[in-house]
């Protein structure tokens, strides 16, 4: 498969879930593909970093689902907070663990998991649809009933595949996304390299293969796919390039140059070619 | 020790706020908070749990900011989604950071002015929600003014010790706001009502000055001691092992 063979399958207004974290092992050659094709409306549910941020820029977006958004090296996300600022998309903001327990009820097909975290914070003001669940048991405890966030589409990045659609994570995390796969009716995985499947404990131990092929709709090998997040071992986050994104937010004249020599170009390949050469 | 800077202070201050956590993961976000809780647990606690800021526990302290210093010794693994579970099994202490933080504890760190549509957007919730109800947090300001210290903050991201009370005893049981930490002084919530109090007052400052930076009435002692300095052995550890290229001293002057 291609990248604009999988966002080709996406359509406006639907639900996509994210993976990785922050500025972290974001699957964003498939978030430059949305970007690149008409879709629209598009609901986001993401531990967010520029791929969220990119997204609003363009105008992709109508509702993000978040905890945070953030660069990790740039504490907050410029495009996020102009698209925050600005009104210009929905904000259903969530304790970063209630956003787990979300993807983890959908994942399990349940309507919804109890837990403690937002009693008595905001959480529960700007998120009036929560409700509470008591305990059929004797404790009798309130909770919240974190609804599951059932996603349709989930598009995660890993360090390798194989051909089947079993990933691998090499680096330290693996985030959430087991559960952004298992929350989704589609799932779409990119991959710095595919590799046998014979080859796949050659880099990492048994531990790694935590994302396999009953998860997962499509495999696509995209070498840079994470850039410009890290993509640890294989690459670290380009930071002098995400400076360069950062700081088009404040700048319409430099967003529009930013796009035009970035963005707008034919496909992942024009992209990575447009990197190396600047 | 006249050659005790501020920052120094906020340091023993803020590894004070640690003493007696025991076998507990300690978050300290921020650099001063690093410091603090790396002090504790070459001091006087031991076994804290602290993480490489990634995914590792290590069982050694190392130096801020890429220092040279010791080997890192990995004794665990701690992705994310074992923060959460520690999070909410209670055996972790957080050190936050606070934009806007109330008399009560009230924090918020989402965004300033209305949530639907925010004058500005900050981190967003975070962890602060599942932290302040599942387990001791405790926060730090380093610019200590009428602007964090608010009457009333724009957007609850973390709960204080009145919406606690609220929920009842059984959901507030877990609730425990353990100190402020800013750069004039330490504060608690020693009071029969849980407001803040004044505990300590970094030296060099003086009460009138937090109060003309607190916008709101604090609880003041009779007697407000001064923050503990350092000791001879503490400013060693804090100069030459934890913070040799000096990042607390960026975030706090003087």
């Amino acid at each position: 498969m291609t990248p604009s063979q999988v966002i080709g399958q996406l359509r406006d207004g639907m639900s996509i879930g994210i993976g990785g974290w922050g500025s972290r092992r974001k699957p964003m050659a498939l978030v430059r593909e949305i970007l690149r094709s008409p879709l629209k409306d598009l609901t986001l549910v993401s531990y967010g970093g520029p791929d969220v941020g990119l997204l609003c820029a363009a105008g992709k977006v109508k509702k993000v689902v978040y905890g945070f958004v953030s660069l990790d090296s740039i504490p907050l996300e410029p495009h996020f907070r102009a698209a925050r600022q600005n009104g210009t998309i929905e904000a259903v903001e969530f304790d970063e663990g209630m956003l787990q327990w979300g993807l983890y009820a959908a994942a399990l097909r349940l309507p919804f998991l109890p837990t403690r975290a937002g009693l008595g914070s905001d959480v529960m003001r700007i998120n009036p649809q929560l409700k509470l669940v008591q305990s059929p048991y004797d404790d009798g405890e309130e909770l919240v009933a974190m609804p599951a966030l059932t996603l349709d589409v989930a598009l995660i990045h890993m360090n390798r595949a194989d051909a089947q659609g079993n990933g691998q994570f090499l680096g330290p995390d693996l985030y959430f996304d087991d559960l952004f796969c298992m929350a989704a009716k589609r799932r779409f995985m990119t991959c710095e390299k595919i590799v046998p499947t014979k080859d796949l404990l050659r880099e990492g131990s048994v531990h790694t293969l935590r994302i396999n092929r009953m998860m997962v709709d499509g495999v696509i090998e995209t070498p840079g796919g994470a850039h410009f997040t890290e993509c640890p071992p294989d690459y670290g986050r380009d930071e002098a390039f995400q400076k360069e994104y950062a700081a088009t937010a404040s700048d319409p004249q430099a967003w529009k140059a930013f796009k035009a020599r970035y963005l707008d170009v034919a496909n992942e390949d024009e992209y990575q070619k447009a990197v190396r050469n600047r | 020790m006249s050659d005790v800077t501020r920052a120094e202070y906020c340091a023993v201050a803020i590894a004070e706020t640690f003493r007696g956590d025991g076998e507990m993961l300690v978050s300290p976000i921020g650099n001063l908070p690093a410091i603090g809780a790396r002090l504790a647990k070459l001091t006087f606690e031991p076994d804290l749990l602290l993480t490489d800021s990634v995914a590792c526990l290590l069982a050694n302290v190392l130096p801020l900011g890429g220092a040279a210093g010791p080997a890192p010794i990995v004794e665990g693994w701690m992705p994310y989604r074992l923060v959460f579970d520690v999070v909410w099994s209670g055996r972790r202490h957080v050190m936050m950071g606070a934009t806007q933080i109330d008399r009560f504890g009230n924090q918020n760190i989402a965004c300033i002015g209305p949530f639907e549509r925010p004058k500005a957007q900050l981190l967003g919730m975070r962890g602060a929600p599942g932290n302040t109800i599942n387990h001791p947090t405790s926060y730090w300001v380093p610019n200590h003014s009428p602007k964090s210290f608010v009457a009333k903050v724009d957007v609850v991201s973390g709960i204080g010790y009145d919406r606690a009370a609220a929920l009842g005893k059984t959901a507030s049981r877990f609730h425990e706001i353990r100190r402020v930490v800013s750069n004039l002084g330490v504060f608690d919530f020693n009071t029969p009502s849980h407001t803040m109090r004044l505990a300590s007052i970094h030296p060099g400052v003086s009460i009138d000055d937090v109060v003309k930076n607190t916008g709101f009435e604090l609880a003041i002692p009779d007697k407000v001691p001064e923050t503990r300095a350092p000791t001879a052995d503490e400013l060693r550890l804090i100069r030459e092992v934890i913070d040799p290229k000096g990042f607390g001293y960026q975030e706090v002057k003087g």
